[in-house]
């Protein structure tokens, strides 16, 4: 406690606070230096290649998906459904970017409404899936399949253009984790097929990938960090695969009980928090 | 985290800028290390904050007892209970060690940390508070039953035979999501805010050791005469509080409130009991009950407060009074008169709520968050329990919450809340 007496004083006395106006200026002047000059472009290259790789994946999993719509194959697609959609879920941060095409692919029936579109604009994932599992059809969807397969090629094709920055890849991590709290947790993501635990997992993943690339940069600035995080990405890992059959199938949502969904929840915002400070690594 | 690095923590905390500036960034972020909160806990934790009494509107956090008991009551509470998920008796006191800056500093009006210069971090306070003053606020910490049969915490030989939850009284129509917990926090403010605020940052500081098992927002209106605080009144309009033990009299609060050595546990001493009820009021029912019969279910007059057939608020109930038919004045059956059968004594010290409406009928959700501070939780018992099955306002209201907390004695300057439990 003794080396604490100091700086207790100085917080208590508000002298740190508030006797700092002349060197708050030269703080944000080095710290926009600071953001320029931390070397990051192995990570943020590893990260694309990352991306780039799921979105490979992404459109193999939709070409199959589309095959199998047209062909009527109803089954099988709502097999290839949830699988094909983890490619998408786990690189989110990217394919957000396209502020057009994320909508086109992704759009749940709810948010067209909350945008004043009608039913006709629908268009994606979310759109086959009504077929699937409430009409339990997939004729009048053939030209959905196509358009999706186009847009997820599109989506494929423009990722080779994004610039890949520390803020795509920081902020990103938590903002697939506030997927998972705002539409995952709550069964809205996938509201007729109850797959969203696949987009969960997916979620997490992705936020595990950008961990993983920035590990070694969190351990320089703070080892503890990575300990908790690694700790946190086990436990809401490990409460997942409780509803995993092992061969990657996951119960439906409706399955869940509310204290299933409580537990999950806070697991996740346990995890939220501490990697909610792997910004460090900019300073 | 070891010695050393907490050292270094707090050394490199303090000349994080002049780092900055010599060494260039680079250096000083390997320096200043962690910003992560178990790491911005910990590098607090070990620090002393003093109370700030030169802040407007401050409570002193220090002192034999903790702050929010005798504390004049404010118009705002924000309580949570809490259920702990350490697994060690260490870490639940690191957690208590590192919740103490952070309590002194949100008492102070001060954010929990300094502010962030870094863009890409999520900012350590939630920042709601900036800009309004320290708002009387006060944080009280407790430990409910639960904690103590948590067998890997190693604290079962020290719970305090008299902590249990309480018995079911008549009536009770206890609600499991709104009752007991393994820890309390009470925060109170006069500006609703900063008691949330307070609530929000312990608890987000905490993540991963604690989660929310329950909370209760409420308030107080406390109407002003003369520059005089007056009684403030409940949803059913009625004065709640008149009752109450002077907290300005110490013998009478040593009495009533805080345990004495050899009245529990010694880690008590100075500690006191908190008993929290959550109370449905049927605002709609009791709206369309006549004034006269109000006043009979209370044992009062609604707006003056006095005792039925008198005028003074403080005047003496005199229960025996009759009319002129020989029946008594102030009915048997009224909440005053059953609460004053016993010799028992609380401090009750409750705040309103309203929480929407209830989804099932169509009612406002509203009521008494009820919380009473005595030596021991039988105070409060033998009272619930002569108010029966024949208090006349039980028609009107349904115990839908309850739990107990031992609430630590007072925090001195250089130690942190709970530590007469944790070195017992």
């Amino acid at each position: 406690m003794k080396k604490s007496a100091f700086i207790s004083s100085l917080f208590a006395t508000g002298i740190l606070l508030t006797g700092c106006g002349n060197t708050n200026e030269k703080v944000v002047e080095e710290k926009n230096t600071t953001e320029q000059t931390v070397e990051l472009s192995k990570e943020l290259e590893e990260y694309k290649s990352f991306a780039i790789d799921q979105m490979d994946q992404f459109v193999t999993e939709t070409e199959k998906f589309v095959v199998a719509v047209k062909a009527g194959e109803i089954e099988k697609a709502k097999e290839i459904y949830p699988n094909a959609r983890m490619y998408f879920e786990r690189s989110e941060p990217i394919a957000e970017s396209f502020g057009d095409l994320d909508p086109r692919i992704d759009a749940r029936l709810a948010d067209l409404k909350d945008e004043g579109k009608t039913e006709a604009e629908w268009t994606g994932y979310h759109k086959i899936e009504y077929g699937l599992w409430v009409e339990n059809t997939t004729e009048g969807y053939e030209n959905t399949a196509d358009q999706l397969l186009k847009d997820a090629k599109e989506l494929r094709a423009r990722v080779e253009t994004v610039d890949v920055t520390p803020d795509l890849m920081i902020t990103g991590a938590v903002d697939l984790l506030n997927e998972v709290s705002t539409s995952k947790i709550s069964g809205e993501e996938e509201i007729f097929s109850h797959t969203d635990l696949y987009d969960f997992k997916a979620n997490i993943e992705g936020a595990e990938k950008i961990f993983i690339i920035l590990k070694d940069r969190i351990k320089e600035k703070d080892a503890n960090l990575v300990g908790e995080l690694e700790q946190k990405f086990k436990n809401i890992n490990s409460l997942l695969a409780k509803y995993e059959d092992g061969n990657g199938v996951y119960v439906s949502y409706e399955e869940l009980t509310n204290e299933d969904t409580k537990t999950l929840s806070e697991a996740v915002n346990q995890l939220g928090e501490p990697l909610s400070q792997m910004g460090i690594i900019m300073e | 985290m070891n010695t050393k690095q907490s050292d270094n923590l707090l050394k490199n905390k303090m000349n994080r800028r002049q780092m900055l500036k010599l060494t260039g960034a680079g250096t000083a972020g390997v320096l200043i290390g962690a910003t992560g909160f178990g790491s911005v806990a910990n590098s607090f934790g070990y620090s002393i904050v003093d109370d700030n009494m030169t802040a407007t509107e401050k409570v002193p956090f220090y002192g034999s007892h903790q702050s929010g008991i005798v504390t004049n009551v404010q118009k705002h509470i924000y309580f949570a209970s809490l259920n702990v998920i350490v697994t060690s008796k260490e870490e639940l006191k690191d957690l208590f060690e590192m919740w103490t800056p952070l309590a002194v500093r949100m008492m102070n009006g001060e954010e929990i940390a300094e502010p962030t210069t870094n863009s890409y971090v999520a900012a350590q306070d939630t920042g709601e508070a900036v800009g309004l003053s320290a708002s009387n606020l006060t944080i009280t910490f407790g430990v409910g039953p639960t904690l103590f049969e948590k067998s890997k915490l190693g604290l079962g030989h020290l719970k305090p035979t008299e902590l249990e939850a309480l018995p079911h009284f008549p009536k009770d129509q206890l609600d499991e999501s709104y009752s007991s917990g393994d820890l309390c926090i009470q925060a109170c403010a006069d500006d609703p805010q900063v008691a949330f605020h307070a609530v929000r940052n312990l608890i987000r500081s905490a993540s991963g050791k604690v989660i929310l098992k329950w909370t209760q927002a409420g308030f107080n209106s406390i109407p002003v005469e003369k520059n005089k605080k007056q009684t403030p009144r409940n949803l059913f309009a009625f004065k709640d509080g008149t009752g109450n033990p002077n907290v300005n009299d110490t013998k009478e609060m040593n009495d009533v409130v805080w345990v004495q050595s050899n009245e529990s546990v010694p880690w008590m001493t100075g500690g006191t009991y908190l008993v929290a009820r959550r109370i449905q009021m049927h605002l709609e029912t009791w709206d369309r009950t006549a004034l006269g019969e109000q006043e009979a279910t209370f044992g009062r007059h609604r707006d003056s407060g006095a005792p039925i057939g008198k005028t003074g608020e403080f005047e003496d109930m005199e229960l025996a009074r009759k009319d002129s038919s020989g029946n008594p004045i102030i009915p048997t059956t009224s909440h005053v008169h059953l609460a004053k059968l016993v010799d028992d004594r609380i401090l009750r010290r409750s705040f309103s709520y309203s929480s929407g409406m209830d989804p099932k009928t169509g009612v406002f959700d509203a009521g008494l968050l009820f919380i009473s501070f005595q030596k021991h939780p039988k105070q409060f018992i033998n009272i619930q329990n002569s108010l029966g099955r024949i208090d006349k306002l039980n028609e009107y209201i349904t115990h839908r919450g309850s739990a107990t907390f031992a609430c630590f004695p007072g925090i001195q300057k250089g130690s942190f809340v709970g530590e007469s439990l944790f070195k017992a």
